[in-house]
């Protein structure tokens, strides 16, 4: 039988899988993936304990992140090729503009 | 009733609108916009009146809820009983009159329209003043006429007056005015606090049942009373009003005569609940009265302006209602008002019919010999100056006597005294006035050929004349007739004059007047007058300290202008605003102390989203480890 802790194991794992992609990783693409690696890592928390306390809600809020998740990858992925065609370069280390 | 009451104010309110936004457009037929509405104002006090002569209960309006705070409920309503109906009859007719004057004073005037726009607005906000029920409305009645003599005293704002400009005056008479008005907010506010509202029946009736005790009552009353001294040119705060002659003379005669400066002396009539169980108050407004009556008519002795004169003696005669109303002789006090308000207003317009014929010459020294060249303004000129004087059988008379025996009865005989002099002094000043302007012959060549005063001025001076001969008739002395008093009893209570020897007092005072006429007909009036010999500085030391006003100008110039600029420029200029506001705060603080750590701080803006996140994740880091402890 799996647990709740079981699937927020998997969940705590998943996240920081996430989190050191975004810290480490350069490409902007590689992190984008792993921000989203992220989201789904909460999806996953959130599905465990809707599990657990047989509440749908938690089950809904998940569909909203997906959805939001996507319009964000839409809008990220748009953002790059602009970058792209400018700097071609997707390097985070390279794009500075924002810089003082 | 109810209606037509609550429209009193809104018809010349209606009249200033339109005059403002189209004015221009109407030319002439604003000034006739003015009248009728104020007319139709005029016409329903009178209807009010009727009603009030059957029945003696008050009217309350009400009209909305202004607003409500907390604790603080604020209604706007109408309050009509007897007092009111006397105010309501004495501003709308009275300010009817000083209209239809203006309309050949004004003639040709180059904001012709902008000046009935102005008049009918204050028309109106003195109506809301007497109508008010409670404090906070007539507070902003009594702002919005303190605004509308601002802009009337600098109507000519280009035009110079004495060392600067008609603005000067204007701001003046604002500003001194403001000092009473902080008065008379704190004292609503304490009222408001004692008694937990504002209106005149709550606070009458909280003072009935002894909610209000004597020591807070008697606080709140000298609260109001600097409001007073403010609005009704009171010693300290008089200094105001004969600098306020700067505007046109209808102003003068409706503004700062027979209205608004009597709107102190209405406001310590309608808080007479408060006053009666407050002695000490009662014998402020007594003294001060009597102090300013004394003062101002020694001032007047020795001015040479005509509308300074009768600015003197305006304050002067305010000073007695003040002595009525604070002797507990609310009925006499009001009489008084009423009777000033005609004769007043008589002198003012006459002296304007006389500036106008005289191209603009206000100096009486460079007057006289008008007599026979104006004759009708010189009949109903002598009959506003017997009425002021106080001589027999005019409107005056009964009314300063009435005064004066209130003050006798309630036994206050140095007052009364005071009030027996400044009878004496008014006949004096009041006739030497008469003498250079009418008597002898024309001392200037300015005074060749006359701008003869339109009929309708001359018609209104014919009115207000019949007024002020036969306005007093309405309470006579001896208990022949008390109309007056009894009409007002059911307000302010019925003041006995009971065994005082009426006869012997009124003597004593006719005596006075008859001196002070005496006097002056001797000095000014028996034989030629020189226009250098009076203009000059008199030799005699106490001449000289009257002609320049007891030099009151000059020490509150010193006393309190210059610390104060002195102090604003030094300490709050120099010092506050230029070194610590503007040095420490805005180039220091604002400028290089932030540079240097914006400075600092920007390179942790190294522009890579990398760093960014990481910044994230030790920020979340740190605060889910501070919530899971």
């Amino acid at each position: 039988m799996i647990q709740t802790m079981h699937v927020l194991w998997l969940s705590t794992i998943l996240f920081v899988i996430g989190t050191a992609g975004v810290l480490i990783r350069r490409n902007a693409i590689v992190m984008l993936m792993s921000v989203e690696l992220m989201l789904n890592a909460v999806n996953l928390a959130l599905i465990g304990f809707a599990r657990q306390f047989r509440d749908v809600t938690g089950q809904v809020y998940v569909i909203f992140i997906m959805t939001v998740a996507a319009a964000e990858v839409a809008i990220g992925l748009a953002l790059f090729v602009a970058v792209f065609r400018h700097k071609r370069t997707l390097d985070t280390q390279k794009i500075d503009l924002l810089r003082w | 009733m109810t209606t037509a009451i609550a429209l009193i104010p809104f018809w010349p309110l209606l009249g200033f609108l339109i005059n403002i936004l189209f004015g221009k457009r109407l030319r002439s037929a604003s000034a006739y916009l003015a009248i009728g509405m104020l007319a139709l104002s005029f016409l329903t006090s009178v209807a009010v009146f009727t009603r009030f002569v059957g029945d003696p209960a008050s009217v309350l309006v009400p009209l909305f809820s202004w607003m409500s705070v907390g604790a603080l409920n604020v209604e706007v309503n109408f309050l009509v009983d007897q007092l009111t109906v006397v105010m309501l009859l004495v501003v709308t007719g009275v300010g009817t009159l000083i209209h239809v004057y203006s309309v050949g004073y004004m003639h040709g005037d180059e904001r012709y329209s902008r000046f009935f726009a102005y008049m009918n607005l204050f028309a109106a906000m003195m109506l809301v003043l007497v109508l008010a029920d409670n404090y906070v409305v007539m507070f902003v009645g009594w702002e919005c006429v303190g605004l509308c003599s601002y802009l009337l005293i600098g109507f000519w704002f280009e035009r110079p007056f004495g060392s600067g400009t008609t603005n000067d005056a204007a701001r003046k008479a604002f500003i001194v005015n403001r000092v009473g008005d902080f008065g008379f907010l704190l004292g609503v506010f304490l009222i408001w606090t004692a008694v937990g509202g504002v209106s005149f029946q709550q606070t009458s009736s909280a003072v009935e049942s002894g909610y209000v005790t004597p020591g807070v009552a008697t606080i709140a009353t000298l609260l109001l009373f600097i409001g007073a001294t403010g609005k009704s040119a009171q010693i300290p705060l008089y200094v105001w009003l004969p600098d306020a002659m700067a505007g046109p003379t209808p102003v003068s005669a409706l503004i700062h005569a027979a209205t608004m400066v009597t709107a102190g002396v209405y406001m310590v009539a309608r808080s007479h609940f408060l006053f009666d169980i407050a002695p000490f108050s009662q014998n402020v407004v007594l003294w001060v009265g009597a102090l300013t009556a004394l003062f101002a008519a020694s001032m007047g002795v020795q001015e040479n302006d005509i509308k300074k004169i009768l600015a003197y003696s305006t304050i002067s005669q305010l000073g007695y209602m003040f002595m009525g109303v604070g002797a507990g002789a609310y009925a006499a006090g009001v009489f008084h008002l009423m009777t000033h308000a005609f004769f007043k207003a008589l002198l003012f317009l006459g002296a304007g019919a006389v500036i106008h014929a005289l191209h603009g010459e206000q100096d009486i020294t460079r007057m006289g010999g008008l007599r026979n060249r104006m004759p009708l303004v010189h009949g109903t000129f002598l009959i506003g100056a017997l009425a002021l004087a106080g001589f027999p059988l005019t409107a005056g008379f009964f009314s300063k006597d009435s005064v004066l025996a209130g003050v006798y009865a309630h036994g206050d005989f140095a007052v009364w005294c005071i009030g027996v002099l400044t009878a004496g002094v008014t006949a004096f000043y009041t006739f030497r006035l008469y003498f250079l302007v009418f008597s002898g012959s024309s001392r200037d060549e300015k005074g060749r050929d006359l701008h003869a005063p339109a009929s309708s001025m001359t018609s209104i001076l014919l009115i207000l004349a019949i007024l002020s001969l036969v306005g007093g008739y309405v309470e006579l002395p001896f208990h022949i007739l008390a109309a007056f008093s009894a009409f007002l009893s059911p307000v302010v209570g019925m003041s006995s004059h009971e065994g005082i020897p009426e006869l012997a007092l009124m003597t004593v005072v006719f005596l006075f007047v008859l001196g002070g006429i005496g006097v002056s007909w001797a000095w000014y009036g028996r034989r030629e007058q020189d226009a250098t010999a009076l203009a000059a500085e008199p030799a005699n030391p106490f001449l000289r300290t009257l002609r320049r006003k007891w030099y009151v100008d000059e020490i509150y110039e010193v006393l309190l202008i210059r610390p104060i600029r002195w102090t604003s420029r030094t300490v709050l200029w120099r010092v506050i605003d230029e070194w610590i506001i503007h040095g420490f705060l805005v180039q220091f603080c604002g400028g290089y102390l932030w540079k240097a750590i914006g400075f600092v701080v920007s390179f942790s803006h190294t522009g890579r989203v990398g760093s960014y996140a990481f910044g994230i994740v030790v920020g979340v880091l740190v605060i889910i480890s501070l919530i899971a402890r």
